[in-house]
């Protein structure tokens, strides 16, 4: 059985300068940061293709400040999470869309669009998920300042109708 | 050549049982392609959570499904227990996995009826229903509830078990357990049913791989996947059981899953009961947990739970993301639709087991007199009384069932 060390110093024999950002929690417990997104393709690409982590469990969008986090939980078969965490700034928050490695990573991709209002560039035309059809542009009810409030002040839900 | 159609169905459809919306391109008869849309019943949980203590959201958390509440309680505190660094009691570890197995075996009953129900074979749903009230009651003397049991609590659960109740737990597995290999051979030898489902709602190896499914659906589809085996968690490392896998990639081999499942279930139940030790049921646990983060695992009756927390040092988690595993099947599922029979695509639904709820039984009535439960004996006669006051007597009909099923 391969332990999450194992997979961690795989992991620095290949990119060095991760040493400091990743971070073995427990047994099967593996944390890994990207800060610079430049460099997030090329660690996912390895770790799935040289690290055998073929399973996309979810990703988490997180809202940190001045950037948006997003963490992609991918699993091996042997049990290890592999939890790699990357940030883009918020006032541009765009993502590529990983789909084309995981195919069943769409939805978890619009939940981040809904949600959060990440960006995600080569994701198909389709149906969102999972506000509805009408909910307003620009209104991401994940992050931190948002607050209901905000959307009883722009729809009538809930509001006596105006006299004309 | 005939046009190709394309149709609706949902998100209200009296094929479904909750709310989703299936385009479905139809060549006659035949399914060509299909899209999916979901969110329907959003209702902003994980928003909810970030405002909310731990253990308020605890209890928020197990009403995501009245199903598998204990399933997606569990998976939450357990990241939150790994965060605050808890040592957990043996015992208390024992009643939480004992409960989990009670649950699969309600869940996976209750699908069998309405997988029956689907094809037209309502005889199976009353049997099985019928069956699965046993397990319901074991689940109310442990737990105090039908469904959203509320036994788990951060650091451990929050009732001890009697030796009379594990009994109890003994006495119903054995039930069920002779009542579940009638429905092996059922399902395995019964013509009908086996053609029904055969060859239904295909999905290949390499497309559960691809797209992610998880539990009986994956496993249906010869994928050995399940979190209990690959990361053990609760007490499940100490248990001997069968990881259960299919070839046959259809309706048919999920049902099959299911059912043997069930018979593991029974045997790790019993596993439970006798291996169980004495002790505390639970670890005292911090009101703030400290900074961090955790991502937790729970094979659940539908497939596998995943629930990141991450903890900021108040009371208050700073972020929680729950992945159902109706999720992650759903994608499974615009696959097994293609080149499938209109006709077909309820059973195809229904096999991936999507959620809904079920409802009590007793109900409080305040009164002058005071507060008293009315169980269902008290209900039925003052119903009688109700149409009686009404012109209409029911009581001869009751007495004429009676003496006919001989109570």
């Amino acid at each position: 059985m391969r332990e999450a060390d194992q997979v961690r110093q795989e992991l620095l024999a290949k990119f060095p300068w991760l040493d400091a950002s990743s971070r073995v929690s427990r047994s099967r417990r593996l944390w890994v940061e990207v800060s610079d997104y430049s460099k997030f393709a090329e660690v996912l690409n390895f770790a799935v293709k040289n690290l055998d982590f073929d399973i996309l469990c979810t990703i988490t969008g997180l809202d940190d400040g001045p950037v948006l986090s997003a963490v992609y939980h991918i699993a091996a078969k042997d049990g290890i999470i592999l939890n790699l965490k990357t940030s883009v700034p918020r006032d541009r928050p765009v993502l590529r869309s990983i789909v084309p490695v995981f195919t069943n990573a769409e939805i978890y991709e619009r939940e981040l669009i809904d949600l959060l209002g990440f960006k995600v560039e080569g994701l198909r035309e389709g149906k969102r998920y999972p506000l509805p059809d009408g909910w307003p542009e620009g209104q991401y009810p994940l992050r931190k300042d948002w607050k209901p409030e905000n959307l009883d002040a722009i729809t009538p839900y809930g509001k006596p109708p105006k006299e004309s | 050549m005939a046009k190709n159609v394309v149709i609706p169905v949902g998100p209200q459809h009296p094929a479904l049982k909750e709310p989703a919306n299936f385009s479905l391109t139809l060549q006659g008869e035949k399914i060509l392609e299909s899209t999916i849309r979901v969110g329907y019943n959003h209702r902003g949980i994980e928003k909810a959570c970030e405002e909310r203590t731990y253990v308020q959201d605890m209890y928020l958390i197990e009403r995501i499904c009245g199903i598998c509440s204990h399933s997606h309680s569990t998976a939450f505190i357990q990241a939150v227990e790994e965060i605050a660094g808890l040592e957990m009691p043996g015992r208390g570890l024992y009643i939480r996995t004992l409960v989990a197995e009670l649950e699969r075996v309600h869940s996976h009953l209750l699908w069998l009826g309405v997988a029956g129900h689907e094809v037209g074979f309502d005889t199976l749903m009353m049997y099985t229903w019928r069956d699965r009230e046993i397990v319901m009651d074991l689940l109310q003397v442990l737990t105090g509830n039908r469904v959203n049991y509320g036994i788990n609590t951060i650091g451990g659960v929050r009732r001890d078990v009697t030796k009379e109740q594990l009994d109890d737990v003994m006495k119903g597995t054995q039930t069920l357990e002779e009542r579940t290999k009638y429905y092996i051979e059922l399902a395995t030898q019964e013509p009908t049913l086996i053609q029904r489902l055969s060859g239904v709602g295909v999905l290949k190896p390499e497309d559960a791989v691809n797209l992610g499914a998880v539990g009986p659906v994956a496993r249906a589809s010869g994928v050995a996947r399940d979190a209990r085996k690959e990361d053990p968690y609760a007490v499940y490392a100490d248990l001997e059981f069968n990881l259960i896998t299919d070839n046959h990639n259809d309706v048919f081999g999920r049902a099959v899953v299911r059912l043997l499942e069930l018979m593991e279930s029974y045997k790790m139940i019993r596993q439970l009961v006798t291996k169980m030790p004495d002790g505390p049921i639970a670890a005292k646990a911090p009101r703030k947990i400290p900074a961090g983060e955790a991502i937790s695992r729970y094979e659940a009756p539908r497939g596998e739970d995943v629930h990141y927390v991450k903890a900021n040092g108040t009371e208050k988690p700073e972020r929680v993301k729950v992945r159902a595993p109706t999720l992650a099947n759903i994608q499974a599922v615009t696959k097994m639709l293609e080149n499938g029979q209109l006709a077909d695509m309820p059973i195809v639904v229904a096999a991936i087991d999507p959620c809904f709820s079920c409802t009590d039984r007793a109900i409080e009535i305040v009164s002058p007199d005071g507060p008293g439960i009315l169980v269902w004996k008290d209900l039925r006669e003052w119903s009688i009384e109700w149409y009686k006051e009404r012109g209409l007597d029911l009581s001869g009909l009751n007495k004429k069932l009676i003496s006919r099923l001989g109570r």
